[in-house]
């Protein structure tokens, strides 16, 4: 039991950062579907970090640890995120086209990027895997009988932040013009472009955060041929379900995290076990949640207005 | 800017064409540079390698039989980027085309090799079942205006799951891998109508190939000549305006979703009924061909007939991929390049522009020196007078 607390709660923490991601992107006007390769570049960043750590600096102190791998996946997804940002809002590109390229590029990359370097290390070694045994153990504190992981603290802080970014500051409330009438927000003065690539910028930081909580929750190692199987997706099934509020989408992710924790711990439950359905069940779980729930919720959807829209200053 | 040249710019198919090579271009030079950086020794070697492909062979008949096998796989690969683009015109991001791909290949498989039906029943099945998951994200988006985009993901893991429990009753006892068509039920393999000869005897180069090009005419012809084709896109174009001219809108996004799924069926269908591949019954990963297909499809210009050409462009450069130098490089060089290309492809609207203001500039120049030719003209009349 204790088990499938922590795996929903670290499920839970990866939909919330990413969909809090896609939240600040739709906000300011762009759909942001290449979060799900934005999650894998910002996974490998961090991956690379700690695998570098556990090899050159094997006594770094746990808090540089932290620190370290949080800011350098976070500045892999920024990076990664401007390419969507320029194609998008400078030159006016399809955003879905734009999206799921940044989607195909980075598994492509990544497994690239990690083959060439495991290869260049071992000749041998034509995997795509990353190791971080060591340096993971960083991360997790215990609290009681619960094995806490510092992450669903960071996740608690962007919560809030978000929340505060969103509503009560007058950068947040200008964001959200932006996505909901460009036009009239630029006729009082705001630069649409600007607060556009904000957006844009806000959801790879977070994206690539989420990357980093998902390739470590629950295993030491990561095979980045596999990105993050959807993830992404999931997230902004979350944040339609949250109707793009970040109180609705904790409370959203919370349900979605307890079935993709199901299909990792089900086996630890008696009467699921005598059920004795195949494992690719209890995989499908989320997805099919997801669905229904969608489909239940999205025709009375509040989605920002002018999202996906490219903004043309010269547009009536 | 002489007349013939900016006619041929003016030139839509041109334009398409130039944008799409534009691409390759783009995409080439990138990968090139990211193998320069991996090792820059082999990096001409490798990238020139990727590009040729089967001219890798230096016998004709070697060649001849990769050329087949890269036919074999372009066939599905079209298949998948026609279904794409037929739901593009219609506005419709048909993202789930991946796991309509493997519900079509799981059907197929099981047809064939547990209820033992001959080659163009599996195909017919596939690309009904295939159908039917496409028509449930299309009412999915219709009556519940769920995206089509993130119900065809979810869609995708569900099939994919689905699939390796259906076909884990007929994979082999030793390995994950389905049993060989072949083997068990050999009226389920498509026949070769003496096509095999014409590349060295490979067995799978099949009916589906040439099957696939008419396939890809006639869903040109459907979009261009037919009242059909016409009202799907105009309800692509603006759904609002479809509706009040009396178009159901509904039932054509459902219609659309249901012609774009059967159509990645029947492409899975015609390839796992070649027997070339096996399904791998623990596959953690949705099958790449769906995504690969959204390549081609813009590759293609959102043309049925150029997607035949970028189709084999893509399959052309994936397949090479298997012949880069192991020790330095790995095959996923040439995913790397297919997806900058598509990342380039979101720039061809930007490109056209360009093109149209680079011509709209020097006409309006012709117009001025013309114009001032002609006062010229008409001060030197008068002075004559």
């Amino acid at each position: 039991m204790t088990l499938l607390i922590e795996y929903t709660l670290l499920y839970a923490s990866v939909l919330i950062l990413v969909a809090l991601g896609g939240c600040f992107a739709e906000h300011s006007g762009v759909i942001n579907l290449g979060l799900e390769g934005i999650m894998v570049i910002g996974a490998l960043g961090g991956a690379l970090t700690m695998s570098t750590i556990a090899t050159s600096f094997p006594d770094t102190s746990a808090l540089v640890i932290v620190l370290v791998v949080i800011i350098i996946s976070i500045l892999f997804g920024v990076v990664y995120s401007a390419l969507l940002a320029v194609a998008c809002i400078n030159f006016k590109g399809d955003q879905t086209i734009v999206g799921t390229a940044l989607n195909i590029l980075g598994t492509a990359a990544a497994t690239v990027i990690v083959k060439a370097i495991n290869t260049a290390a071992d000749p041998d070694n034509v995997s795509s895997v990353v190791k971080y045994i060591q340096p993971k153990k960083a991360f997790l504190f215990d609290l009681g009988p619960f094995e806490f992981n510092w992450f669903m603290v960071v996740t608690i802080i962007a919560l809030v932040a978000a929340y505060v970014t969103l509503y009560k500051t007058k950068f947040g409330l200008r964001m959200c013009a932006c996505g909901e009438h460009p036009q009239a927000a630029d006729s009082v003065g705001i630069n649409v472009y600007k607060m556009r690539w904000a957006g844009v910028l806000i959801s790879g930081a977070l994206g690539g955060l989420g990357g980093i909580v998902y390739i470590t929750a629950g295993v030491s190692e990561w095979k980045f041929e596999y990105g993050v199987a959807g993830f992404g997706f999931l997230a902004l099934a979350v944040m339609i379900f949250g109707q793009w509020k970040p109180q609705r989408i904790a409370l959203a992710a919370l349900l979605f995290g307890l079935f993709r924790a199901l299909s990792n711990v089900y086996t630890g439950f008696d009467f699921m076990v005598a059920l004795d359905l195949p494992s690719g069940v209890y995989n499908m779980m989320p997805y099919i949640i997801s669905l229904i729930v969608l489909a239940l919720t999205s025709k009375k959807s509040r989605a920002p207005k002018a999202e996906g829209i490219p903004y043309d200053k010269g547009q009536r | 800017m002489n007349l013939k040249m900016r006619a041929l710019l003016k030139n839509n198919a041109f334009q398409a064409i130039a944008s799409s090579l534009l691409c390759i271009i783009g995409g080439l030079i990138i990968g090139f540079i990211v193998l320069v950086f991996i090792n820059a020794d082999g990096a001409w070697e490798g990238i020139t390698d990727l590009v040729k492909n089967f001219f890798n062979y230096k016998n004709g008949t070697v060649a001849l039989k990769y050329f087949g096998s890269t036919l074999v796989k372009t066939a599905p690969l079209l298949l998948c980027s026609l279904s794409i683009l037929f739901c593009y015109k219609v506005g419709l991001f048909n993202i789930g085309a991946a796991g309509q791909y493997g519900l079509g290949a799981g059907i197929a498989l099981y047809c064939a090799l547990a209820l033992d039906m001959p080659w163009w029943v599996c195909m017919i099945l596939a690309a009904v079942a295939a159908g039917i998951l496409g028509g449930l994200s299309g009412i999915l988006k219709a009556y519940c205006n769920v995206n089509e985009v993130i119900s065809g993901i979810m869609l995708n893991w569900i099939s994919l799951y689905g699939v390796n429990i259906l076909l884990t009753s007929v994979k082999e006892t030793t390995s994950p891998y389905t049993m060989a068509v072949i083997g068990v039920n050999p009226d389920a393999i498509i026949p070769t109508i003496g096509l095999d000869k014409l590349f060295s005897n490979n067995q799978y180069v099949t009916l589906a190939v040439p099957l696939s090009i008419i396939i890809a005419i006639g869903i040109w012809v459907i979009l261009e000549k037919t009242k059909f084709g016409y009202e799907l896109k105009a309800t692509g174009n603006n759904k609002n305006a479809a509706k009040y001219c009396g178009m159901a809108e509904k039932r054509n996004i459902i219609v659309t979703l249901v012609i774009g799924g059967a159509l990645a069926g029947l492409g899975a269908a015609m390839f796992y009924l070649t027997g070339y591949e096996q399904w791998n019954c623990s596959a953690s990963s949705v099958p790449a061909m769906g995504f690969n297909g959204i390549s081609a499809a813009f590759l293609g210009g959102l043309n049925p007939i150029g997607s035949i050409f970028s189709s084999f462009f893509i399959q052309h450069i994936t397949m090479g991929g298997a012949y880069l130098d192991k020790a330095f490089y790995c095959a996923q060089i040439s995913d790397l390049i297919s997806a900058i290309i598509i990342y380039l492809c979101g720039f061809v609207l930007f490109m056209k522009h360009l093109m149209n203001k680079g011509i709209a500039k020097s006409e309006e120049k012709e117009k001025r020196k013309n114009a001032e030719q002609v006062s010229a003209e008409n001060t030197d009349k008068e002075g004559g007078k």
